[in-house]
């Protein structure tokens, strides 16, 4: 197991090693920022002061070397447009996303599994055909239109939730969150369900094949023939069988739900690091963008770590496995 | 199954196809998507990027509203005065086209790719998989965005940040098909004949690991589509010459807190259809073309 986790670990360090340099190299293409940044009317001498200052005149490998110097200082440089850390500039915004994406999960787990367990139980009836015919909706509608009209139906028509930003937000262990007081939540309902839709649909569909098949296997007849209540029966013993490549699969979509909330926090405003990073593209805001695409890698890198232990954790079969090998 | 002497290959893939109504109404529904795309210039009312038929005064017409010289905006105007119905037929006509083009050439690149490294083996195959793998590992709408953020606005960027998102998904697809094919017999006796690599390679195996590729890209067309939508929605894809449906909802959005739904609404159910299209269709291929699933 100790061998497994060191070996996956230095695979990670790799794989964040090459995508550093690709990040970097790719950005470096990107127009010259002093023009964005300085005032046009500067002369010759201003410019000059002002690339030396941020090391813009420095050679490209030069650029490299010094970033990955600070990087593993936890030094990712600073934010051109707003003169501060583009760490800190990340890691203030990240909550926002992280309680967006924590709340889109939650609701695609809470709706989804249940509606697929339905809809694997009885697949010829007509309410599992409607949810099947919905989770198809789901997969094919594009989130950021949902996302419009959802803000045409539910603010501009009824006028029942906010379009934009957090609302009021509240202190917890000194982390301001939407969740817990009612304009949050009013603010966070649009985005999140815009956000679950997708995840929504692929736990529907994930549920409903693991069903199906569970309902035919020999335990469950056995269990039926015992007389256990049906409820028992798919709340324990088919769920229980299903569960791993379900939560596989949350765990791996996590990430994807902190990439794609960059649409839906475009669409409603909403202030995370999303935003942030659509913002930064527009005024070419260089450090910032590779600072948030190197901590995006290293998330996927411990969340795809987190999910494989996980997996060895809930099914036994896979710690044998290693063991033997 | 091949008692019948006249029931050809294709015939059964149709016959078999037909099977679900829903597939034929989605294979329906594509056949007017792709006529109205291609004939765009033909069936709209309206050159909705010719200047000179624009009037500023007919700007943001409710649909049904008439323009001032008599021309009926079934689907309402935009702000600039353009009829909406003519502006989503020359929009599916590039989001079809950017769609259709990324796919076929990621799919070239994915052959290719996945052809050499199930052939060759060893570290050649090593390095290929470990990138396939690296990549897949992200999703798509990220790797997309840092590449337009370095690469810049353009047609041609967007074409190649859509190849990229998708040749590894190719890559891996063919290879694994071709590992499966290399051991067969008929690829062994060509090898026994002693004909060149690229003959085997191109002739002989590349036309058995196709038909699951081509359903595969199908339903990547769709993706595709709304992956282009999305960024250029969030301003980073299609420039302004080239209004693909995306685009035309953004520019909606604008107007959407002013009650002005239809600027945004339409060119959005047009994409929706086009995309449950193109998905219906390609799951009951996929169905019809799996072994597995025959009777």
């Amino acid at each position: 197991m100790l061998v497994f986790i060191i070996r996956r670990m230095l695979q990670s360090v790799l794989a964040l090693l090459v995508m550093s340099v690709l990040i970097f190299v790719g950005v470096f293409a990107i127009g010259n920022p002093i023009d964005i940044l300085i005032n046009p009317q500067a002369d010759q001498a201003e410019i000059a002061r002002a690339t030396a200052a941020l090391g813009l005149d420095q050679p490209m490998w030069v650029q490299y070397w010094e970033f990955l110097r600070h990087a593993l200082q936890g030094d990712l440089g600073r934010s051109f447009s707003q003169n501060m850390p583009a760490v800190q500039l990340i890691v203030e915004r990240m909550p926002a996303t992280v309680e967006l994406a924590l709340c889109a999960m939650l609701m695609a787990i809470v709706l989804g599994i249940p509606l697929g367990l339905v809809a694997g139980m009885k697949p010829d009836s007509w309410y599992s055909k409607t949810i099947m015919a919905g989770s198809i909706f789901g997969f094919s509608l594009p989130t950021f239109w949902v996302g419009l009209m959802m803000i045409m139906v539910f603010s501009v028509y009824l006028g029942w939730l906010p379009s934009t930003g957090r609302g009021h937000t509240t202190m917890l262990f000194g982390i301001p969150v939407s969740f817990l007081n009612w304009d949050g939540i009013m603010h966070l309902m649009m985005p999140a369900l815009n956000l679950a839709l997708f995840k929504l649909s692929l736990l529907i569909r994930l549920t409903r094949a693991g069903t199906r098949e569970a309902m035919l296997q020999d335990y469950v007849k056995f269990a039926r023939a015992k007389g256990l209540p049906m409820r028992r029966i798919v709340g324990v013993h088919v769920l229980k069988n299903i569960l791993i490549p379900i939560v596989t699969v949350i765990g791996l979509e996590f990430g994807s739900l902190i990439a794609f909330a960059i649409v839906t926090e475009t669409i409603f405003a909403w202030p995370g690091m999303g935003k942030l990073l659509i913002d930064s593209i527009n005024v070419l805001d260089r450090p910032v963008i590779v600072a948030y695409v190197l901590i995006i890698v290293c998330l996927f890198v411990v969340i795809n770590l987190a999910v494989d232990l996980l997996y060895s954790l809930l099914d036994p079969r896979v710690r044998l496995a290693e063991a033997h090998s | 199954m091949s008692s019948a002497a006249v029931e050809t290959p294709l015939r059964r893939v149709a016959a078999d196809f037909a099977e679900s109504r829903l597939a034929l109404v989605g294979l329906a529904m594509l056949i007017v998507i792709l006529i109205v795309a291609i004939g765009a210039p033909l069936v709209s009312p309206q050159n909705p990027y010719d200047l000179a038929t624009l009037d500023i005064m007919d700007s943001k017409m409710p649909p049904g509203g008439q323009s001032l010289d008599g021309m009926t905006f079934w689907l309402g105007s935009d702000d600039q005065g353009r009829d909406m119905l003519s502006a989503i037929f020359y929009g599916l006509r590039i989001s079809l086209g950017v769609g259709t083009l990324a796919t076929v050439c990621a799919l070239a690149i994915g052959l290719v790719v996945g052809l050499t490294a199930a052939w060759f083996g060893g570290w050649v195959e090593a390095v290929i998989m470990r990138i396939v793998d690296l990549q897949l590992s992200f999703p798509s709408i990220l790797i997309a965005l840092v590449l337009l953020a370095s690469l810049g606005q353009g047609v041609d960027k967007i074409v190649i940040a859509l190849i990229t998102v998708q040749w590894a998904y190719y890559a891996r697809t063919v290879r694994g098909a071709a590992l499966v094919e290399r051991n067969k017999e008929y690829i062994e006796a060509a090898a026994c004949l002693a004909l060149p690599t690229s003959r085997i390679l191109f002739k002989h195996l590349l036309p058995n690991v196709l038909p699951p590729l081509i359903v595969i890209a199908t339903v990547q067309v769709a993706h595709a589509i709304a992956l282009e939508a999305t960024l250029s929605f969030l301003g980073l894809g299609m420039p302004i010459t080239s209004p693909s449906l995306g685009l035309l909802i953004a520019n909606g959005f604008t107007h959407l807190m002013s009650g002005k739904y239809w600027i945004s609404l339409y060119p959005g159910i047009a994409l929706l259809i086009t995309i449950v299209s193109i998905n219906l269709v390609g799951d009951q291929l996929r169905d019809v073309l799996n072994p597995r699933l025959q009777k």
